[in-house]
């Protein structure tokens, strides 16, 4: 299938940024991916940028020429919103983009900035992304909404919140050595158990913070890249998208997220791979249980078998599968529209050897995933980043 | 916000508050809830109006510790998902401990408002509750 080269990659500190401008964190991602390419703002065709409360946090509408213009350029541009998947989606379009011959070079990222709506503002803005006439006017919150996932979890096949605190003491170990990490602090699971409860059963450390930061990525077609020798390093081999229903109460099932399955078999079609040749996975791990349901979503393991796989110490960075060895929005951070190009911009670098964590990368692994999901993964998407050097 | 209302939804909430809550099913026997014209599934557009069951039973729930603001004085409080036959709703559960809420538990629906806003809810009551 048509490669999508990865030229460069840019991402800003995540963390508590309150006074920082949406424009200025997204230039700052954007214009070291361009460097990092090598490419300056007259070679950019379009711009797909991802932002999910933009309108609320800065009260900032039509955000795509905006940024566009931070990074120095014109060219055309559009915001695309799906929640925290719209940097995911975006990546997605841009991929099409230049795999269609539409464009040759493209930035594509995405921002947030929450810190300074305050715990209460960003948790109301959090809770945009569910249904709201029949989910947030029941008092779903975010959190609310993933811990209703949790118990249907556990009632179907078992578990508890031990083996969930497993995932956030492996994310935040993984995210120690990260500089541009938010939280870098390291936990027990006794710290998971005993943190205040936010919705039960999950609990303050079963959650990704609020998240300011950019990440960006810059994306060449193929005859671009053998042009102006930038057909080495990591490409973007597959790219699926998956959706399902808004509301959790229209689902078939609430203990699966057949979205994650949807964009994940569409994404290994795509690059010709199987799921057990993905050697590293960054996955949407908004809450605890969330990595366990993209774990099985992606197929990397069958249904009800990913919660114990953190405990047992296969997806930490010693692992046979490490998952999350940025630190996953956990610890990372999760600057919502930053999040998908944040998590390829670090498959990308974890395969290149230029990642803090790349040390735990075996050297026959090739192939990575990126999965992002917006809402309770009414949107998802999965791409397969693979080293063609 | 403005005071305007959302056709549909506010129909069915104020059926729901006087007991005669319903539900649209389509040919596939899909159960929704409106506003809609098209099954979110199978995107049947013949959807029947049929009554909502007078008991539903809990299939998840959580005990929200940080609400929204527009749920501040409310919390702690219990939202869950309750089926109704082949239709699921999203309340809050009024009328018991928040620690005595087990999936499989009896459940019936009406509206009330919310502590904080005084905004209509979907509430959710234990079936063998015989107070208001």
């Amino acid at each position: 299938m048509t490669k999508a080269f990865i030229a460069g990659s840019g991402t800003t500190a995540f963390g508590s940024f309150p006074d920082r401008t949406g424009r200025d964190m997204f230039a700052e991602a954007g214009l070291a991916a361009l460097d990092d390419a090598g490419l300056t703002s007259a070679d950019v065709d379009e711009v797909f940028y991802g932002n999910f409360v933009g309108t609320l946090s800065e009260r900032q509408g039509h955000q795509g020429p905006l940024v566009a213009e931070a990074l120095g350029t014109t060219a055309p541009a559009r915001r695309v919103e799906s929640a925290c998947a719209s940097s995911g989606v975006a990546i997605r379009d841009a991929v099409r983009a230049v795999r269609a011959g539409d464009a040759d070079v493209v930035v594509a990222g995405g921002m947030e900035r929450m810190s300074n709506m305050g715990t209460a503002g960003a948790t109301d803005g959090l809770a945009r992304a569910a249904d709201d006439l029949f989910e947030v006017r029941a008092g779903v919150t975010f959190p609310a909404a993933y811990a209703l996932l949790a118990r249907a979890y556990f009632d179907a096949y078992g578990g508890d919140r031990t083996d969930l605190a497993h995932v956030a003491v492996k994310n935040h170990e993984n995210a120690l050595v990260n500089d541009h990490a938010h939280l870098r602090q390291e936990i027990t699971v006794d710290d998971v158990l005993e943190a205040p409860e936010i919705a039960a059963p999950l609990g303050l450390y079963d959650a990704c913070p609020i998240s300011d930061g950019a990440a960006a990525v810059v994306l060449c077609s193929p005859s671009y890249a053998a042009e102006h020798g930038l057909d080495s390093g990591v490409a973007i081999t597959g790219s699926g998208h998956g959706g399902d229903t808004m509301a959790l109460q229209d689902r078939q099932s609430l203990a699966k997220t057949p979205g994650t399955r949807e964009a994940a078999e569409a994404a290994y079609d795509d690059a010709g791979i199987t799921p057990d040749e993905v050697g590293i996975a960054e996955v949407h791990d908004c809450f605890t249980i969330a990595e366990v349901l993209a774990l099985e979503g992606l197929g990397l393991y069958s249904y009800g078998e990913a919660l114990g796989a953190a405990r047992r110490g296969e997806t930490r960075r010693d692992g046979a599968l490490p998952v999350n060895l940025s630190g996953g929005l956990k610890a990372k951070g999760h600057p919502v529209g930053a999040t998908g190009a944040a998590q390829i911009a670090a498959v990308r670098t974890l395969l290149e050897g230029t990642h803090p964590q790349s040390d735990a990368v075996d050297d026959d692994v090739t192939v990575g995933l990126a999965h992002n999901a917006g809402g309770t993964v009414a949107s998802a998407t999965v791409h397969v980043l693979e080293v063609v050097a | 916000m403005s005071d305007s209302r959302n056709a549909g939804y506010d129909e069915f909430l104020e059926a729901l508050d006087s007991g005669d809550g319903y539900y649209y099913e389509c040919s596939n026997a899909h159960g929704t809830l409106p506003p809609r014209r098209a099954c979110p599934h199978c995107g049947d557009r013949d959807l029947e109006t049929l009554p909502l069951p007078a008991t539903g039973e809990i299939v998840t729930h959580t005990t929200v510790t940080v609400p929204t603001p527009a749920f501040d004085d409310d919390a702690p409080y219990v939202t869950a998902l309750a089926a109704f036959g082949p239709v699921r709703l999203t309340g809050i559960v009024r009328g018991v401990d928040p620690a005595d809420v087990d999936i499989g538990d009896a459940v019936t629906a009406t509206v009330k408002p919310s502590e904080t806003s005084g905004d209509r809810t979907i509430t959710f009551r234990p079936a063998d509750d015989t107070h208001d």
